[in-house]
């Protein structure tokens, strides 16, 4: 697999996307290209043709706000057409800003108001073990969603109920919509925190590695608890413009030129 | 039989025959009267632990793959501090989740303040989607549990926990989206649900013996509300009063003013807690604090009376 080229090619239609609109969640969005596409690309048991199959793989995107990136992967996987991601946000639109499963094929829950989709998630995977079809939850919380009372009632829930069928994954890019995580309110030691919660904990040294996001998840195989794997992450990640911004990346402007920029970039033209 | 020990029974029913029924509680299913259900179905009754955030959401994951869960806990705990949950992960993500909240109003009693919602179908009402119910009786509660779980979407049942008079019986007609009319009457129209229904039937009692010819009718489910059933009430009587275990603000009388300010413009007065909060105490004390008491209605309804008759005079 050449993952690379993949994950220019996602990052080229998150930029169109939102590039076209004029502004969106750009950072939180490229910040999970390579843990999107490792899972789509490779992990996950879904069929676009049959998006009811019994006993899918689900994944939920409870940071929400990243359906741009999500939407460029289902768009890649074949859901829809690239037409729909120049829809974002517009009248009546299948794409809304954040994730809603009664608008778009392939989203399994919705998601927005943060911290509810992880809890969301651990009911799927509860629910899944109840009808013993073999399927794999998929979650993805952000770093400052990990402020959410919430997330950490479910952590305590999944733990209990020994929902080894659950992989989550924390976008650990260290900022939020106002600043740095470490500023605001930290979460460190984070890794600790999931072990002390019951949880099989893996850190990934470089959240934009292909390889290591794969193995990682390969060997959460093993374990009998839920696992969270912690990427550390680049809000706004193989973007200049984007990366340049920081903090401020987490819904900004995209103007013409910006956009037309990216994609130079994303050409390898800059 | 108590009304916890009437939804346990039920529940157990519809949980042998149906096995994507799923029951969800936050550490209150011995309070809730459920515990047993967690001995017959111990994969399906689910403790969550103190965490009623957690319970709405991964109730709504559990109906995403196609179960049914019902939540439980007091119902403060389950409208006032899960609204976010139920706005968003439950009725705006279309899920099919039933949430039982007991022990509502002054019925809370020596828990008090902290526990005693007087906004809860207030808070709901103004979620869209959301099915409101509130049983009279053990008999109306049993009738509409199998209702409730066939139809797809979220319910709140705000139930009392303890013993509920018997109002109904077995041989009555009960539909959850109609009024159920307990009485006939030309003078005027009382609305009424919950532990209020028997509180006015005993006042229609005094108010007959004035000579005053009052129609009852028991609005259990608050919304969607049945229009056509106020509204051909109203029209008929002229004049009348809501009684209700909640804010006036936000609850049934807010309800019925809605449909009725649309339609059938007439005169109205409540029997219902005026925008104040819970304290402790056994029920009749509380009733006796915020005007729920028979003499209460028996008031109210001369009161709305003498405006209809004033106008009929003008």
């Amino acid at each position: 697999m050449d993952w690379i080229s993949k994950c220019t090619e996602i990052r080229r239609l998150i930029l169109k996307t939102i590039g076209t609109l004029g502004s969106g969640h750009i950072g939180g969005s490229l910040s999970i290209v390579e843990l999107l596409v490792v899972l789509y690309e490779k992990h996950m048991n879904i069929d676009p043709q049959n998006p009811n199959m019994p006993g899918k793989d689900r994944l939920v995107v409870s940071k929400g706000h990243s359906g741009p990136a999500v939407y460029s992967v289902l768009c890649s996987k074949g859901y829809f057409g690239e037409e729909w991601l120049l829809t974002l946000n517009q009248p009546g639109t299948n794409l809304p800003s954040h994730c809603d499963m009664n608008k778009t094929p392939g989203i399994d829950m919705t998601t927005g108001s943060l911290g509810q989709g992880f809890s969301c998630a651990m009911g799927i995977a509860k629910a899944s073990k109840l009808k013993n079809d073999g399927a794999t939850i998929y979650t993805i919380i952000g770093d400052g969603e990990s402020q959410e009372g919430q997330i950490w009632e479910a952590a305590m829930f999944a733990a209990q109920h020994k929902l080894d069928n659950v992989i989550a994954f924390t976008d650990y890019n260290k900022l939020q919509l106002d600043g740095e995580v470490s500023e605001i309110c930290d979460i460190a030691p984070l890794d600790e925190k999931w072990r002390a919660f019951g949880w099989s904990v893996l850190v990934v040294e470089d959240g934009h590695d292909c390889e290591a996001i794969d193995e990682a998840i390969t060997s959460t195989r093993f374990s009998s608890k839920p696992s969270m794997i912690i990427l550390n992450t680049i809000k706004g990640k193989g973007i200049s413009f984007a990366e340049a911004a920081g903090a401020s990346n987490h819904s900004m402007q995209v103007t013409l030129d910006m956009m037309v920029a990216g994609l130079a970039e994303l050409r390898g033209e800059a | 039989m108590e009304m916890r020990q009437i939804l346990a029974e039920e529940l157990e029913k519809l949980m042998a025959k149906n096995e994507d029924i799923v029951l969800l509680d936050a550490d209150l299913s011995r309070a809730n009267g459920l515990s047993n259900l967690k001995r017959r179905f111990p994969e399906r009754a689910i403790n969550v632990g103190i965490a009623e955030q957690n319970m709405a959401c991964v109730a709504a994951g559990m109906s995403s793959y196609g179960m049914i869960p019902f939540i439980s806990t007091f119902a403060p705990f389950a409208t006032r501090r899960i609204c976010d949950q139920i706005a968003i992960s439950c009725s705006y993500a279309r899920q099919n989740v039933k949430i039982i909240g007991t022990d509502p109003g002054i019925s809370a009693e020596f828990n008090g303040g902290t526990h005693m919602s007087f906004e809860d179908i207030g808070v709901l009402r103004s979620i869209p989607g959301i099915v409101i119910f509130e049983p009279t009786d053990g008999t109306q509660l049993r009738k509409a549990l199998p209702q409730i779980t066939d139809y797809y979407g979220v319910v709140y049942i705000r139930m009392i926990r303890k013993l509920a008079p018997d109002v109904f019986d077995d041989a009555c007609d009960f539909s959850i989206f109609k009024v159920s009319k307990l009485k006939d009457g030309q003078d005027l129209s009382i609305f009424c649900s919950g532990i209020m229904v028997s509180e006015t039937l005993n006042a229609e009692k005094e108010l007959q013996a004035c000579g005053i010819d009052a129609e009852i009718i028991n609005v259990h489910t608050i919304k969607p509300i049945d229009r056509t059933g106020i509204i051909t009430s109203a029209k008929k009587t002229g004049a009348v009063l809501t009684v209700e275990n909640h804010n006036v603000i936000g609850g049934l009388k807010s309800a019925i003013c809605e449909v009725l300010m649309e339609e059938c413009p007439v005169p109205l007065q409540s029997v219902g807690v005026e925008d104040k909060f819970g304290q402790v105490g056994k029920m009749p004390y509380l009733k006796e604090c915020y005007n729920l008491q028979t003499s209460d209605i028996v008031k109210k309804a001369l009161e709305v009376l003498s405006v209809k008759n004033g106008i009929k005079d003008a």
